[in-house]
């Protein structure tokens, strides 16, 4: 009985279980309500923060050609550690909501092209310099550059004047854009000082850490900084030291989380997460986010310029399936759009296609397709489990008489010589903050990465119009519009949105999931703590 | 000059111009790779004017004899350039993972070779007996489970389950060495079971070929026992085969152990590698690639050096 009431009073520590809960299975463990009682406040005192400690992440994703320059980070390591030392102008909340970090508010124009920053007052940077505006508009000056060969250029180049007015960081777009200040969270623009122009990789930031070991594919070592400007350690980030450890190896990981080496990791392969969730001291925590999984056909090329032959793939895919077999229930199905329930102004109206062999032979048929054997090419890199989800599609399709055949491709090139360049693959996007982003960055007549060659004249000018919309019913009208004109017409197979899967140690509390990534966004660090 | 001097000076100067010629391989090989580095740092969104940029830069535009004879000019003076993915210096963070490799191959050297030949002279004494049967068993079966299985056997019985040693053989300045060497528990027991088999099997080959002579068994009927007769007539003769597959077997300790790295994230130079690789971070590659052909050179000639200082007729070349 006393494991069992242990084991009640961790759930109500990590917050999986509420006072009324636990009073009736204590009762029914025949513990007296007077005792359950004090047992049930000892656990939940251990919810409040506790300043202290060492935390360190066992992280997927770090090579030993990373580097500290905010502008290259392509990777998690690189990523979590840079959320440690530095802070971008704002924050994107797990609700969706904005937060300011380095800027301390900001509006924009009635256009939505003039974006006003006001820079935090008095805040420094770990040098104890102090943050000025003028270090705001070099950061972002310095993403703009094209030789800075920034991950974040896509994000800054409609830009077209900045300006500093005293404390204030002011932006003019070329055309308006009410998503800006949530562009501006980007992982990448992270305030440096003089915007990094003279040393891009001294990790020098205001973020809640500072630097102090780095050795690039092993280990990024972090020590609390004492002057950060959100408070001290009992309110916020409350541990005294952070590591990140590159931990490629999915093995390797999980023993290093469970022999207790590190207190979480992430990307669980779904195949294990429900047995790793199994063992006592540690937690799988799995977030339905943006990213997902998808097979993409060029709309002007022969035989997927017809829409009917695109129309019977989606319906020969059996989107439920994939998600049970591939993500072994860790995801959610798509709906051959890339926007699912966790963006902002989401249509959830917008009615989910099923698998439907009939309908989709009906539509193969129309399509007038000559039978031979339509070619689907496919890598183990594309995304985890693909070249199993292709054969599930082949199966899926086959019932339908719909003949396709998987080719596959080496991992090694596949995203130079295969994506974006063969008319039929399978590939995966990691999602963006909000829908306009995502657009623009795939489905944009002239955007590069438009891998489906969908170029319509209606759809820019209606991704256009959202834009620079400040009235968010409208936006989320013309958005739904948009969504569906892809669903139907578009070259997207969309069969299922994957969850980012971290396994977090029992000790750490006050873990939340967040959809814009992984281990808390990569804030982990800052808003948990050790019981 | 001593004739055995002349013969080893005879052997450095041929692994020296081995290993030069070595390094115009690797540098013809990282040349004529296909996609340039300028393509790989630009990756997805270059465009042919940045690309020129670059190129023109990072000096790519030179002949090739031109950048060979620049870059062999500066490794012999310690200077290997900069790593072009992160700007360090490549001797800098190379002598460290360089060191750190050592370290490993070292520790499982130190126990795995005396190991090795004490294990293939017991099989020896009990040849075709249960002793002999069961190293070879033993042996054999560790040689031939690939060995990111036997890495995550241990790791799952003795850091998941019994918690003796870490899983993560991280190490760095700020530990002692006791801590290392605990740190590095595991994947030095991994790689002893894997170069164990090679090493014993070769010894147990070697002294029973010496055994089947004459003067063996003149030793034996002067009344000598069995062990006497192994380690004072059949050993000297056998030694000359069994170095040479034990600088094997070290070389394979240093240049090969990548995949026991990712295992355990162990901070070697195969890790450092293939990530460079991956990046077309030539550079770095053609540094790792001259520091690999000069461990691999010189512990040959090791090799052939001690085989010559055993073996007195290998002492006279007709």
């Amino acid at each position: 009985m006393n494991d069992q009431i242990n084991h009640l009073a961790k759930r109500v520590t990590l917050g999986k279980m509420t006072r009324r809960e636990f009073m009736g299975r204590a009762a029914a463990l025949g513990v007296a309500t007077a005792t359950a009682s004090s047992i049930f406040a000892e656990a939940a005192r251990a919810q409040a923060p506790k300043a202290g400690g060492v935390y360190k992440m066992g992280v997927q994703g770090g090579e030993s050609t990373n580097t500290q320059d905010p502008a290259s980070w392509a990777s998690d390591v690189p990523i979590a550690a840079g959320r440690a030392w530095g802070e971008p102008l704002v924050e994107v909340g797990p609700d969706g909501t904005l937060g300011g970090l380095v800027a301390e508010s900001w509006e924009g124009s009635s256009d939505a092209r003039t974006w006003r920053f006001k820079v935090r007052n008095g805040i420094e940077f770990s040098n104890g310099k102090t943050v000025t505006a003028e270090d705001v508009m070099r950061t972002i000056a310095r993403h703009t550059n094209e030789d800075s060969k920034s991950g974040a250029l896509g994000i800054v180049k409609g830009i077209e004047e900045m300006r500093v007015d005293g404390d204030v960081f002011e932006l003019k777009l070329g055309v308006g854009n009410a998503d800006m200040p949530y562009l501006m969270a980007d992982y990448h623009l992270m305030i440096q000082p003089d915007g990094g122009f003279d040393a891009p990789a001294a990790a020098i930031g205001t973020g809640a850490y500072s630097l102090v070991s780095d050795e690039p594919g092993v280990r990024m070592a972090l020590t609390r900084n004492p002057n950060y400007w959100g408070g001290d350690q009992s309110e916020v980030a409350h541990y005294d030291e952070v590591e990140v450890i590159t931990l490629n190896d999915a093995t390797a990981r999980t023993a290093a989380l469970q022999s207790g080496q590190v207190d979480s990791i992430n990307r669980v392969e779904p195949k294990i997460a429900q047995l790793l969730d199994r063992a006592p001291t540690l937690s799988v925590r799995n977030v339905s986010g943006r990213g997902h999984y998808v097979f993409i056909m060029h709309i002007d090329t022969a035989p997927f310029d017809n829409l009917d032959l695109r129309l019977a793939l989606k319906y020969a895919i059996n989107r439920q399936e994939m998600v049970d077999k591939i993500l072994r229930g860790y995801g959610g199905v798509g709906n051959d759009m890339p926007i699912n329930a966790a963006y902002p102004l989401f249509d959830n109206t917008i009615p989910q296609r099923s698998y439907d062999p009939a309908l989709a032979a009906e539509h193969y048929k129309k399509s007038g397709h000559d039978g031979s054997p339509i070619i689907l090419r496919v890598a183990d890199g594309a995304f985890p489990g693909a070249v199993d989800a292709a054969a599930l599609f082949q199966q899926s399709a086959q019932a339908a008489g719909i003949p396709l055949e998987i080719k596959r491709e080496p991992n090694d090139g596949y995203w130079s010589e295969v994506w974006n360049k063969q008319p039929f693959c399978a590939s995966y996007w990691g999602g963006r903050p909000v829908q306009d982003q995502m657009y623009s960055t795939a489905y944009l007549s002239t955007a590069d990465w438009n891998d489906t060659r969908w170029k319509r004249a209606e759809f820019d000018e209606l991704l256009m119009s959202a834009r620079a919309e400040l009235d968010e019913a409208k936006r989320k009208e013309t958005y739904s519009k948009m969504g569906r004109m892809l669903r139907d017409e578009g070259g997207l197979i969309l069969p299922m949105f994957n969850d980012f899967i971290d396994a977090v140690s029992n000790d750490v509390m006050g873990w939340e999931g967040d959809p814009n990534g992984p281990h808390m966004n990569w804030y982990s660090f800052k808003k948990t703590w050790k019981a | 000059m001593h004739p055995v001097l002349k013969l080893v000076a005879q052997r450095i100067a041929l692994s020296t111009l081995l290993l030069l010629a070595a390094s115009v391989l690797i540098f013809v090989g990282t040349t004529i790779l296909p996609g340039d580095v300028a393509q790989q740092i630009l990756g997805q969104s270059a465009t042919p004017e940045s690309l020129a940029n670059l190129r023109a830069e990072l000096g790519l535009n030179d002949p090739a004899v031109t950048r060979y004879l620049a870059w062999l000019g500066a490794a012999l003076q310690g200077d290997l350039g900069t790593a072009l993915t992160n700007g360090r210096d490549i001797a800098e963070s190379l002598g460290q993972r360089l060191g750190n490799t050592m370290f490993l191959a070292f520790w499982a050297a130190v126990i795995s070779v005396p190991l090795a030949i004490f294990l293939g002279l017991l099989a020896v004494r009990f040849r075709d007996r249960w002793p002999d049967k069961l190293i070879s068993g033993v042996t054999l079966a560790s040689i031939s489970i690939p060995e990111f299985l036997i890495g995550y056997v241990l790791m799952y019985f003795f850091a998941v389950k019994l918690g003796w040693a870490p899983s993560v053989a991280m190490i760095n300045d700020s530990m002692s060495v006791w801590q290392k060497l605990n740190a590095i528990a595991l994947p030095v027991g991994v790689l002893t079971l894997v170069v164990l088999a090679h090493m014993m099997r070769m010894t147990r080959a070697a002294i029973l070929n010496v055994m089947q002579s004459a003067y063996i068994e003149t030793a034996e009927l002067k009344g000598l026992s069995t062990f006497s007769v192994i380690r004072r007539h059949a050993f000297p003769n056998a030694v000359a085969p069994i170095v040479n597959v034990v600088m094997l077997n070290l070389a394979y300790l240093v240049v090969g152990v990548v995949v026991i790295e990712v295992v355990f994230v162990y901070p070697g130079m195969g890790q450092y590698l293939v990530d460079h690789v991956a990046k077309r971070d030539v550079p770095v590659v053609q540094a790792c690639g001259l520091v690999f052909a000069a461990v691999y050179i010189g512990l040959n000639m090791i090799a052939d050096i001690v085989s010559i200082l055993a073996n007195p007729r290998l002492r006279h070349p007709k």
